[in-house]
């Protein structure tokens, strides 16, 4: 089972190597979105802390989206897509697999980066090491959901802006957890209560969702 | 059981549904416009002014009925979708496909009228609440249903791939439902709770138990209806839908 896993794991990460460019332009994008917010909004480093926690992980959200439509495209447009549905091992292991592969070359960079972009927006340490922690539980749980939207809208028209459509609803869950964490925390509250929360929305999606993705795989292939 | 003499999987085959639906569409239409007709005179007419919220809140006799409606019917669609997905049977996924729309209208309309009731009470047409952002999440879930189905082409792939949709998204409903419990904020708690009196006379809760009935009924209505057209817009190969068009030229 887990030799299964780690092979899938290692062949998506080997091939998003190859292809490193893809990975660069998804964290580029969050770096974009992330700056422009100060450009928009005004220098004014007081406005700029209040907001910091919302627009890093609205950004890591919308980049972390963008990226999903190569979770299963370019397996599905060369038909190895249709041999992992063939193979004997279960599809939700396989699902899984991809999707961490997935969360390692999108997700970590975003994780590394928002530090940086934390004090570039003036943040405190302490609230810069919550956002790092609020991030670390959150992207994974964005990537499972949203493996669940790319398997469904495979191969249907338009599905790269379909896709946000269904997924950014259920992403709104992870969004009010993830940002609220740092507000509670440099509020003085305190940020237990809503990174449990985010860490219980990681394991109902660790455990549903690759299931939810493999039963929407066997749909999109029929 | 009067009941058990029936078949009732017979009417799980669109050819022995649709005329009946279409017997029961008349009745549960004139059964909505009664209760509708009687909730609005007891809302407008019968029920007493709130000493706190003045004639402002009767808004409420549209607005929580519409609310419940909003996460009901989603429920129920989402029971339909997975009944379509485990029995693969054809009318499941028809009838969820035929609640979708109706269940945003509803969604629409508690979110319309909560606006409208914001705005003398609260100050705010809009206010960032969590019940309000819940309520906006399901408006997105409708639409993300309905535009997932429009999007694929083969009517099959599309019910069943809504219908997975449909069962991920049914997650937000508790969430929607116990949201101003657990977050406490702006948007006031259930007054109608089945484990202590309600909060309130008993002539508005009348007037509200009315009302829901009536939307109730005009959604049962409204679904018969679009999905006889759905079923005729599926199944317009088969022999029987052919016969019917033959025999209504």
């Amino acid at each position: 089972m887990l030799a299964v896993l780690r092979c899938v794991m290692m062949r998506d990460l080997i091939l998003a190597v190859r292809r490193l460019s893809d990975v660069l332009t998804t964290l580029f994008f969050f770096v974009i979105v992330v700056s422009l917010f100060p450009l928009g909004v005004g220098p004014e480093i007081e406005v700029l802390r209040m907001i910091a926690p919302g627009v890093v992980w609205v950004a890591a959200i919308l980049a972390s989206m963008l990226a999903l439509g190569r979770l299963f495209e370019n397996d599905y447009r060369d038909g190895t897509l249709e041999q992992l549905l063939l193979s004997p091992q279960p599809l939700s292991l396989l699902v899984l697999g991809k999707v961490m592969a997935h969360w390692a070359v999108t997700g970590v960079p975003l994780v590394l980066v928002a530090p940086l972009l934390g004090m570039q927006f003036g943040m405190s340490a302490q609230g810069i090491g919550v956002l790092l922690i609020s991030l670390i539980l959150g992207t994974p749980a964005i990537s499972l959901i949203g493996a669940v939207g790319a398997a469904l809208t495979l191969g249907v028209r338009g599905g790269g802006v379909l896709v946000s459509l269904l997924v950014l609803p259920l992403y709104i869950p992870v969004l009010i957890f993830g940002a609220g964490a740092v507000e509670a925390s440099v509020s003085g509250l305190g940020a237990e209560a809503h990174l449990s929360l985010l860490g219980a929305i990681l394991v109902l999606a660790l455990c549903f969702a690759p299931w939810a993705a493999a039963a929407a795989l066997r749909i999109s292939l029929d | 059981m009067a009941f058990a003499g029936i078949n009732w999987f017979k009417y799980s085959s669109p050819a022995s549904f649709y005329p009946v639906a279409g017997k029961m569409i008349p009745w549960v239409a004139s059964v909505a416009v009664i209760l509708a007709v009687i909730g609005l005179y007891f809302s407008f007419f019968v029920a007493p002014t709130d000493y706190q919220q003045g004639e402002a809140y009767r808004i409420m006799f549209i607005h929580v009925p519409a609310a419940w409606m909003s996460m009901f019917i989603y429920v129920v669609m989402a029971g339909y979708a997975a009944m379509g997905l485990i029995f693969n049977t054809r009318l499941s996924a028809m009838m969820a496909s035929s609640l979708a729309p109706t269940g945003a209208l509803f969604t629409f309309v508690a979110l319309w009228t909560g606006a409208l009731w914001g705005k003398p009470m609260w100050g705010a047409w809009w206010v960032w609440d969590a019940r309000l952002t819940t309520e906006l999440i399901l408006l997105f879930l409708y639409i993300g249903f309905m535009s997932l189905e429009a999007a694929i082409d083969d009517p099959r792939r599309a019910s069943r791939s809504s219908g997975l949709l449909a069962i991920v998204g049914v997650v937000n409903v508790p969430i929607i439902y116990f949201s101003v419990k657990w977050w406490n904020t702006l948007h006031q708690g259930a007054s109608i709770s089945f484990d202590k009196a309600p909060s309130m006379a008993s002539t508005m809760l009348t007037a509200m138990l009315l009302m829901t009935f009536a939307f109730w009924m005009y959604t049962i209505a409204m679904v018969l209806y679009r999905v006889r057209c759905e079923i005729l817009e599926r199944e317009r190969h088969s022999e029987w839908v052919m016969a019917l068009v033959e025999e209504r030229k």
